[in-house]
């Protein structure tokens, strides 16, 4: 036996160990006595996982020496496509999945597509301008509670309300951020986390505009005037209650977000906010404004929550401050740093895999998030970057004149 | 003669509520290099970090153009003219090269001309060509230091400001830098403030030169006298 794989070995067994002494408090300690076998099941499947992660990871060495790269060429052939091509492929599958999905796959696909709004927006301050933000949840409820306000108080159209829910979420954007924003790295963290939960709060306990914990009642939901082939193509009003409907209207709100955000990237602005992330104090020297571009991060950040939030309240028809905990934020951060912190297609696939994870490893029940925890140290641990990190790309001023 | 480029009348500034400098006068006449030399902690970079804004002043003035800069922003200062290479290079690490040099131009609009400057930037420093979309932060420390003067460079200063280009640099490196400095001072007629430890260097550089101690001038002459003069020869030059 080489030295390496005996390493190896010692590292399985201790893993092993630990994997055991992790699992079975949870699953042998019974008010009947101890129990063994579950536990014993459990690592042993882990085990198996392991052995045969190891052997396709040899097997896949050993292709590569032999110059077998499948997936190398795929990707090759696959960038070989002009972008207009796998992009019209990608739409047409959006626009078609809902004709070939169940309930309940348009329902995750809808709740998905929630949040790579929301972690798109919230990838302006985290990942672009570097800002780390805890409390990003609370702009989802402003444009949440904007729009159930005032669909309930003035019944005010969806397309009426959705820019005013933006434009207060910006607005929110600036009012947290001016005080905070002097701040930097952990403290700033701890004061955002501090607001998030002040707005829960006082959408909490502020009975007569927002029911408290009873929440609103008697929101809207979106509609549209289409053609009515029955009634001689007179143009009908229909409401947006069916999950098809919401899941085209969500998606056409993440499509605007993933254009805006990736223009932003390439824009100038974007290239200061990088500057920012990566020093401040040189951004400033080199003539970056840099407190007016953080509170522009932080606004135009919240903007895409409150769109997400004012599509939220139309869905739901009801918001209570129940569905703004810190929980969410959290949850949007990870699928930030996960899918790739500045990667659009990352923070995509970050959403899918936090949202849809949770929903295959129903099998496992109690032990699902478990699952879904070790999951994710294990991508942080291989995939340190995100799972599609952010590529240095776009123009660059010199390529137009070479 | 017109006026100086930079004047410092009093100056004292600092980081807590200490002052780190204490009523320092200086003057930066056009075309020249100054240098400000002493040792670790006297304040040298204090002293630039006041004149780019950074750091307000508790007293005194800083005179840029003949215009007391207290009323401007700090990132307003490089659309003026005065541009810095700091301390320590700070380049965007996670930013390529040719992405490094454009924040150098972030406050102009004129994009031919901006392009026509990262050649010559580019002409001034050849390895930075060849790693121009490379991040700044896999490039070697000379090679950092040639980025972080190329992107002040990219802002077409009046006035360069360098604090310790020489840092933790080999010999052979540093005088390379130094070289291409004292062209762009001759081609360009750019106002050099060099802020350096290595005294030898700097001097051998600077038409003129200051001695700071303890955040206080303590002496200033032209760059040569300064060489002969055997306090600094004792004190700065290890002797």
């Amino acid at each position: 036996m080489t030295p390496a794989s005996k390493a190896m070995l010692t590292k399985i067994v201790v893993g092993a160990v630990w994997l055991f002494a992790v699992v079975w408090p949870m699953t042998g300690i019974t008010p009947q006595g101890f129990e063994f076998g579950k536990a014993i099941s459990i690592v042993g499947f882990a085990m198996a996982a392991v052995l045969a992660g190891l052997g396709l990871w040899k097997l896949r060495q050993k292709l590569d020496a032999a110059g077998f790269k499948p997936f190398t060429a795929l990707a090759n052939r696959c960038c070989g496509m002009p972008p207009w091509l796998w992009r019209g492929l990608l739409l047409a599958a959006l626009l078609a999945f809902p004709f070939v999905s169940s309930r309940y796959g348009q329902d995750v696909a809808i709740n998905v597509l929630v949040y790579v709004t929301l972690g798109l927006g919230l990838n302006i301050v985290v990942g672009l301008a570097g800002l780390l933000d805890l409390g990003y949840i609370a702009f989802y409820g402003v444009g949440a509670y904007t729009y159930a306000l005032l669909s309930i108080h003035y019944q005010l159209s969806f397309w009426l309300a959705l820019p005013l829910c933006a434009v207060m979420a910006a607005a929110a954007g600036v009012v947290i951020g001016y005080p905070t924003l002097r701040m930097r790295g952990d403290y700033l963290a701890i004061v955002t986390l501090g607001f998030g939960e002040i707005l829960r709060i006082i959408l909490n306990n502020w009975m007569q505009l927002t029911g408290g914990p009873n929440g609103l009642l008697g929101i809207k939901p979106a509609a549209v005037y289409l053609p009515d082939p029955e009634n001689g193509w007179e143009f009908v009003r229909v409401l947006l209650k069916s999950p098809e409907a919401q899941y085209f209207l969500v998606l056409a709100i993440a499509l605007f977000t993933v254009v805006s955000v990736r223009r932003l990237a390439d824009s100038r602005i974007g290239r200061a906010w990088e500057a920012i992330r990566e020093d401040e104090t040189a951004a400033a020297i080199m003539g970056v404004n840099t407190f007016a571009l953080k509170l522009l991060a932080y606004s135009l950040g919240a903007v895409f929550g409150g769109l997400a939030g004012a599509f939220f309240s139309a869905k739901m028809r009801f918001v209570s401050p129940g569905s703004f905990t810190f929980i969410e934020s959290a949850m949007v951060l990870a699928m930030v740093v996960l899918g790739g912190m500045g990667s659009v297609p990352g923070i995509v696939l970050g959403a899918l895999a936090l949202i849809a994870l949770p929903e295959v490893f129903r099998d496992f029940e109690n032990y699902r998030m478990l699952v879904f925890g070790a999951a994710m140290a294990l991508m942080m641990l291989f995939r340190p970057a995100g799972l599609i990190p952010a590529k240095r790309v776009g123009r660059r001023s010199e390529e137009a004149h070479s | 003669m017109s006026a100086p480029i930079l004047e410092l009348r009093n100056l004292s500034a600092g980081w807590g509520s200490a002052p780190a400098i204490r009523e320092v006068s200086l003057t930066v006449e056009r075309g020249e290099i100054v240098t400000i030399i002493g040792a670790n902690g006297a304040g040298k970079s204090t002293t630039l970090m006041a004149i780019s804004s950074i750091l307000r002043p508790m007293s005194g003035q800083v005179l840029y153009e003949g215009a007391d800069t207290a009323s401007v922003a700090a990132e307003k200062l490089p659309a003026m003219g005065l541009c810095q290479v700091p301390e320590g290079r700070r380049i965007f690490p996670r930013l390529t090269v040719a992405e490094n040099l454009d924040m150098g131009a972030y406050f102009r609009k004129d994009g031919d001309a901006v392009r026509h400057d990262m050649e010559h930037v580019f002409e001034l420093f050849p390895r930075l060509r060849e790693r121009r979309d490379q991040k700044g932060g896999t490039l070697s420390g000379g090679e950092q230091q040639m980025l972080a003067i190329g992107r002040a460079l990219m802002g077409r200063p009046k006035l360069l400001l360098l604090d310790e280009p020489s840092l933790g640099l080999a010999p052979l490196i540093v005088e390379h830098i130094f070289a291409i400095i004292r062209r762009i001072n001759e081609e360009s007629d750019m106002t050099v403030l060099l802020v350096e430890q290595n005294a030898n260097l700097a001097l051998g550089l600077a038409h003129r030169g200051y001695v700071m101690e303890t955040g206080r001038i303590s002496m200033t002459d032209t760059a040569e006298n300064l060489l002969q003069n055997p306090d600094i020869r004792r004190a700065y030059l290890g002797e």
